[in-house]
């Protein structure tokens, strides 16, 4: 049992990247140029911290294994769509990931003591959702990229294309009110901003249109269900069942 | 009279293929230009199943046993041809058609690879909207009949194979499923554990009355399961009917070994007008047609003095080894 604990730890602690970036911003005075204070700041990057940790999605990967091995072919006689297996995993991970993050958060503040805060109820529970919502949609665009395993055998590839955008304009690496005003006018028409930068704000206590934030998240569920369920009914068509 | 639960007509199914030269240049060509091809890998084929049969498809390796399986319970999409299995079109995959069939894999597992196999049961009643009461009773009539009970609790990766196999059953089969496709079931599994597999699917059958289609390349799951073969040769049907038969066919006679009291009975009997095989010393191989088998045995055992006799079958596997390579066979 003890690799399994240790290999939990290190999922979590392999989600700092904001930390890093916390600290190259606060390093250089960064947030000087966009007027963010430095409390501000690591907050924003602790609550993409926790975004991320609670909405990484990695089913392209399971699923291209699974489809090059012939796993998936007794997943697909049963009566329920194989991605809901990946779904459950995803969730059960997640809850697992929990007690570690606090831990980490919980030395960020030992750390940081000025940035402690406590969010109200109402912001807590509109991020929770928020955060199950960002995780959807990185859930579906995975899910539709995994199904090009039906055409291509090596569709992860495609989503470490996908990874490039995702890294740079999600807010991982910098929250997307630093990028020029002319670029967040055509980020903002993506789904990445909406996939950490908007929870991440949202639960820091930024500003941030929240009824707008969480608009956009419905929509972009609401067009990438239909464009899964499409590409998954041609992908199963040409499914050869290899491996099996 | 009892009714066809698999009809299936002139299906056919082809897969593009893509061939690369070996070295760099190969590589370099096959990225800018993929050269691909259409394989028909079954070709043109019919035929029913009745509910409650054991039907074994025999085929050399590659020959479409396993992707007319597949199509059978709906996992790959037909180039050409309809199948109905169950009244169901099984590649739409409606849930009532897939709660009713079951597919098992050789060695390719649905099990949950770190956690107890009961754990992937429950899963799988879930699933199949078994509540846990119907799990549990289900859980506990399979493992008796599977003769498993303390592996139930043991995490799948440190199950010996024919432990996982039996779990593997099990698992395929909490929603008693009326219809069976077995692909080599009895893969890597020792001969202990062979027979316990067929004697359940025996079993099976005869309590559930299910519909089993098979394919191995044990003979022994074939004899022993199945009335009834398809052989598949290159994506072709070249014979389906009885078993029997077909041995029967391809081995019209019986080596008949006879051990004679003296060498002079066994020059005498060698004169007799019966086709030798060898002849060594006061022992004596003849071969005798399966129809005259008894008139036969009985003329030498009135007119010679013999001490021994043993009837030889020929091995099954030689046998059926003819129909793998031969492309018609009509009885």
């Amino acid at each position: 049992m003890m690799e399994y604990r240790v290999e939990i730890a290190l999922w979590a602690i392999s989600g700092i990247i904001p930390f890093f970036m916390l600290n190259i911003w606060t390093n250089n005075n960064l947030n000087e140029s966009i007027n963010i204070s430095d409390v501000m700041l690591s907050r924003y990057f602790l609550c993409a911290f926790f975004v991320r940790q609670f909405s990484v999605v990695w089913v392209v990967f399971s699923f291209e294994e699974d489809s090059l091995m012939g796993k998936v072919s007794p997943y697909l006689i049963q009566p329920l769509n194989p991605f809901f297996r990946y779904f459950a995993q995803h969730l059960a991970e997640q809850i697992t990931r929990f007690p570690f993050a606090l831990i980490i958060a919980f030395f960020f503040f030992i750390f940081n003591p000025e940035s402690l805060w406590i969010p109200n109820l109402g912001i807590l529970l509109l991020s929770i959702v928020s955060t199950f919502l960002s995780f959807l949609m990185q859930f579906l665009i995975q899910s539709i990229v995994a199904c090009l395993c039906f055409w291509t055998e090596k569709a992860s590839s495609i989503e470490r294309l996908l990874f490039i955008p995702t890294l740079f304009l999600s807010g991982l690496l910098a929250p997307v009110v630093s990028f020029p005003a002319y670029v967040k006018s055509w980020i903002y028409l993506t789904p990445f901003p909406y996939l950490i930068d908007f929870p991440a704000n949202l639960l820091s206590g930024n500003e941030t249109n929240i009824s707008g934030g969480l608009s956009m998240q419905i929509l972009w569920i609401f067009l990438l269900f239909p464009l899964f369920k499409k590409i998954w009914s041609e992908g199963t068509k040409k499914y050869t069942a290899m491996g099996s | 009279m009892v009714q066809n639960i698999i009809d299936v007509r002139n299906l056919s199914k082809s897969f593009d293929i893509s061939s690369k030269e070996p070295g760099l240049k190969g590589t370099i060509k096959h990225f800018f230009r993929r050269q691909t091809k259409s394989l028909k890998v079954i070709k043109d084929i019919s035929f029913e199943i009745k509910e409650g049969e054991i039907v074994g498809f025999l085929g050399a390796n590659g020959a479409g046993k396993t992707t007319i399986l597949k199509m059978l319970c709906g996992l790959i999409f037909p180039s050409q041809g309809s199948i109905l299995v169950s009244g169901y079109l099984p590649f739409r995959r409606k849930e009532d058609f897939l709660k009713n069939i079951t597919l098992i894999m050789g060695q390719k597992q649905q099990l949950i690879w770190d956690l107890p196999p009961i754990e992937s049961f429950y899963l799988n009643a879930s699933i199949y909207d078994l509540d846990k009461f119907e799990a549990k009773k289900r859980i506990k009539k399979l493992s008796e009949m599977l003769e498993i009970d303390e592996e139930l609790f043991i995490p799948v990766r440190k199950l010996s194979l024919g432990q996982r196999m039996k779990s593997e059953l099990l698992a395929a089969l909490i929603h008693e499923p009326n219809i069976l496709f077995l692909d080599e079931p009895t893969l890597g599994l020792d001969i202990n554990a062979q027979r316990n597999l067929r004697k359940f699917l025996q079993k099976y059958n005869k309590e559930t009355n299910a519909t089993i289609c098979l394919t191995s390349h044990y003979m022994k799951d074939i004899t022993s399961l199945c009335k009834r073969v398809i052989c598949v040769h290159e994506g072709a049907i070249s014979y389906d009917g009885k078993l029997d038969l077909l041995l029967k066919k391809l081995s019209p006679v019986k080596e008949v070994l006879i051990v004679c009291r003296s060498e002079e009975d066994a020059i005498k009997l060698e004169n007799s007008g019966f086709t030798i095989k060898n002849k060594i010393k006061n022992e004596i191989t003849i071969k005798i047609d399966n129809n005259s088998i008894t008139s036969s045995l009985k003329t030498i055992l009135n007119n010679f003095d013999i001490e021994d006799l043993f009837i030889n079958e020929p091995p099954i596997d030689e046998v059926i080894g003819k129909v793998l390579i031969k492309k018609n066979y009509d009885i």
